[in-house]
């Protein structure tokens, strides 16, 4: 084994069985996903607490077109006001004055506090009947059915032209390739700062409590430092892959399973082409993002990608961060100069979220192909879709810098480490690359 | 070809701002301790960073066991640094197996020698602990095993007893002269001379990264010792004292018991020891008379202090 490899082999082990590892791993993912699903969840409680409202219509046109919901039910008024107040099955009591076609206002009394689903339900539903009445006061024929079918719900399905010909567009839709070109950011943002930290916090470590100089009499301080990166990295790499696998497994075989067959059936018959948009059954934005979570060739792509730029950025940074740690005694010393190193990443996920308005505007393409910021834009950018070209260049610009960068850091790092007791600046940075 | 394991020839290094050495040459015969002393910050540890390959000079040349040192004579070399320490968060027995593989042992034969080793120090039962629940003393102990267990050719001590209590230390010093008796040749570096004159048979004094004195520790002791000498002498010494300062660089007289007198005189360079003798007889009853051999301390610091 060369001695490269060990320290690969320490940094990786020590890492992945640490019991936080372990669980961070597991459990994030679940997270996520149980994040995503709350709002469902919640829905599923919320609506077994249905709020009872008595109504008192003097106009005698509000009442009988209101309809119950899963929230609020309504029904006529008996009793005098204190006595249905007093009732404590109630919500509370909705007052219609008989002019509400002229002045439209109701009020609502209640002893509970203020119910933001019960005033929704109330204002959207009086207004509409309130709608209602001033366009039959037209005297227009038919004009409940002209009412029923000019009701619309307009679906916006962007078919995206492929640069190669013969490939037919894909089934597109920008809120879809806004989100998930959300999460890549995030992904990114939060793997980059993570792990170049990590790699920085290590470095320092060994500096601080000098088990560094037993190291370094064994192996190159360069290897040392190359073996700490490639180290770390495989440990983010590690967890981002069982993150990925739990997500797919949970997206390609548990969607399917708690989906209707139904709904499947139309999202896989959305994106094979064979019905569109007008003419589904169902919300034409939940099929999309399952034809797209289960379209296993486009995941892969996108995996691949994101994978090739996570590497290359963590690389990047890593690099940096471990020129910083090997630079400083102790991590307070660290915070200034990590700057260097956070400074890009911020303006990354913050352009990112520029881009995502406007994906293809000079600036986001200028963003996605400058090196210090391109993991985490194009990774934004590429949900929309990305011409090959600037794919290439962002990559390849993206390779040399690595290597540019790794080659000043370990001329850094090998001064650096064995340089105690001062606060060094940029400038010592500097200096120390440029030193023989 | 010489029989010295190692070779420092010219040796020059400069950080920013200060010359941490400048033109140092010294051999290590093959075989024996050798001392590498020095006050603080006189470059030692620099010297040393240049002969374990951690550091390269700015010119001069290392041989190593006959041949220019490279990053492959790294695994012939033991080096305990001064400033030492290990990874807390690692169990004792994971940390000491990957020292030994980084210096190219196998895992099985590491595993075998690392056993034997902790067996023979009484502390088989620490392999399972973490590095953070030993004291200090303790955990020297696992460095001292990481540093000798690939059997180098070539050890470095960095200061070793700094930090090991008296019991450890003894039983350290003991380890180190087993290794000398079984062939390895160790440079022992530190500014304790009294652990010099116990272990060391040869050494270099290097002061301001010059290498300012070298040799074999009885002979520069007898070229220091030249002209040094204890009278003791009974009786009155009124008449005595005049007669024989003419004759002394230095002379330190102390007041025994029994109308004892001692004179620690260290001769001029053109008066021998007879006539100093007959200078006494003359005046006083000479009852003593030893070579007042001086101690590797005084030697270290007259030399440090004469530049």
């Amino acid at each position: 084994m060369s001695t490269t490899s060990i320290i690969i082999r320490r940094e990786y082990l020590e890492r992945v069985t640490k019991k936080s590892f372990i669980i961070t791993t597991i459990l994030v993912p679940i997270l996520m996903l149980l994040l995503v699903a709350l709002p469902s969840i919640i829905m599923v409680f919320a609506t077994g607490d249905t709020k009872y409202v008595a109504v008192v219509d003097d106009s005698g046109l509000v009442l009988p077109a209101l309809h119950d919901t899963d929230e609020v039910k309504f029904f006529a008024a008996t009793g005098s006001q204190s006595e249905t107040l007093a009732n404590d099955s109630l919500y509370g009591m909705l007052i219609i004055d008989s002019n509400v076609m002229q002045r439209p206002s109701v009020r609502l009394i209640t002893p509970h506090a203020a119910s933001l689903p019960v005033e929704n339900a109330i204002s959207t539903q009086v207004s509409k009947i309130i709608e209602d009445q001033k366009l039959k006061a037209y005297n227009i024929d038919n004009i409940d059915q002209i009412l029923q079918s000019i009701k619309t719900d307009v679906a916006v399905q962007t078919i995206r032209t492929s640069d190669a010909a013969d490939e037919e567009g894909e089934n597109q839709s920008a809120v879809l390739a806004a989100a998930l070109g959300g999460v890549l950011n995030f992904i990114l943002y939060i793997f980059l700062l993570l792990y170049g930290a990590m790699v920085m916090n290590s470095i320092v470590e060994e500096k601080s409590n000098r088990v560094l100089e037993i190291v370094v009499s064994s192996i190159k301080p360069q290897s040392l430092m190359l073996g700490k990166i490639i180290g770390v990295g495989l440990v983010a790499i590690t967890q981002i892959v069982i993150w990925v696998a739990i997500m797919a497994v949970i997206t390609t075989a548990l969607i399917p399973m708690l989906m209707p067959a139904s709904i499947m059936a139309e999202s896989q018959a959305l994106s094979a082409g064979q019905i569109d948009v007008a003419s589904a059954v169902n919300d034409t934005d939940l099929l999309m993002a399952l034809g797209m979570l289960s379209d296993a060739g486009f995941m892969l792509k996108l995996l691949g990608l994101l994978l090739l730029f996570l590497v290359g950025g963590y690389l990047l940074f890593a690099s940096i961060f471990a020129a910083i740690g090997a630079s400083v005694d102790n991590l307070q010393d660290a915070s200034q100069l990590q700057m260097l190193g956070m400074a890009p990443i911020m303006v990354g996920i913050f352009s990112s979220m520029a881009v995502m308005n406007d994906p293809n505007s000079t600036f986001a393409v200028v963003m996605s192909i400058f090196p210090l910021t391109s993991p985490m834009v194009m990774m934004s950018r590429v949900p929309f879709g990305v011409p090959a070209w600037q794919l290439a260049l962002s990559v390849g610009l993206l390779l040399l810098s690595i290597i540019f960068m790794v080659w000043v850091a370990a001329k850094i790092y090998r001064v650096g480490i064995f340089m105690y007791g001062q606060k060094p600046t940029i400038a010592t940075l500097y200096r120390w690359a440029r030193m023989k | 070809m010489s029989n010295n394991i190692l070779e420092v020839n010219n040796v020059s290094k400069a950080f920013t701002g200060h010359q941490a050495l400048s033109d140092v040459s010294l051999q290590v015969p093959l075989g024996g301790v050798y001392g590498l002393l020095g006050p603080n910050g006189a470059g030692k540890t620099t010297l040393i960073r240049i002969i374990t390959h951690i550091t390269a000079p700015d010119s001069g040349t290392v041989t190593f066991d006959g041949r220019p040192l490279t990053s492959a004579s790294t695994s012939a070399i033991g080096y305990l640094p001064e400033e030492r320490g290990l990874y807390k968060n690692m169990k004792v027995g994971d940390q000491a197996l990957f020292f030994a593989m980084l210096k190219g042992l196998s895992r099985r034969e590491a595993e075998a020698r690392l056993r034997g080793w902790f067996d023979r120090l009484g502390i088989a039962d620490w392999w399972g602990k973490k590095v953070s629940e030993l004291s200090k003393g303790m955990a020297q102990k696992v460095q001292f095993i990481v540093t000798v267990l690939h059997e180098p050719k070539l050890l470095i001590f960095d200061e070793p007893f700094s930090g090991f209590d008296p019991v450890n230390a003894q039983m350290l010093k003991e380890e180190i002269l087993r290794l000398r008796d079984l062939g390895a040749t160790i440079i022992f570096s530190t500014h304790n001379m009294s652990s010099v004159e116990e272990v060391c048979d040869r050494f270099t004094l290097i002061n301001h990264g010059q290498n300012i004195l070298s040799g074999q520790v009885d002979e520069v002791k007898r070229a220091f010792a030249l002209g040094r000498y204890d009278f003791t002498v009974a009786g009155s010494t009124t008449a005595l004292i005049p007669a024989l300062m003419p004759l002394t660089e230095q002379c330190e007289i102390t007041e025994l018991p029994y109308e004892r007198t001692r004179f620690s005189v260290k001769l001029l360079p053109s008066v021998a020891l007879p006539q100093a003798i007959d200078a006494i007889n003359q005046r006083a009853k000479l009852v003593g008379l030893s070579e007042n051999l001086p101690s590797m301390n005084d030697i270290f610091i007259s030399a440090v202090s004469r530049l």
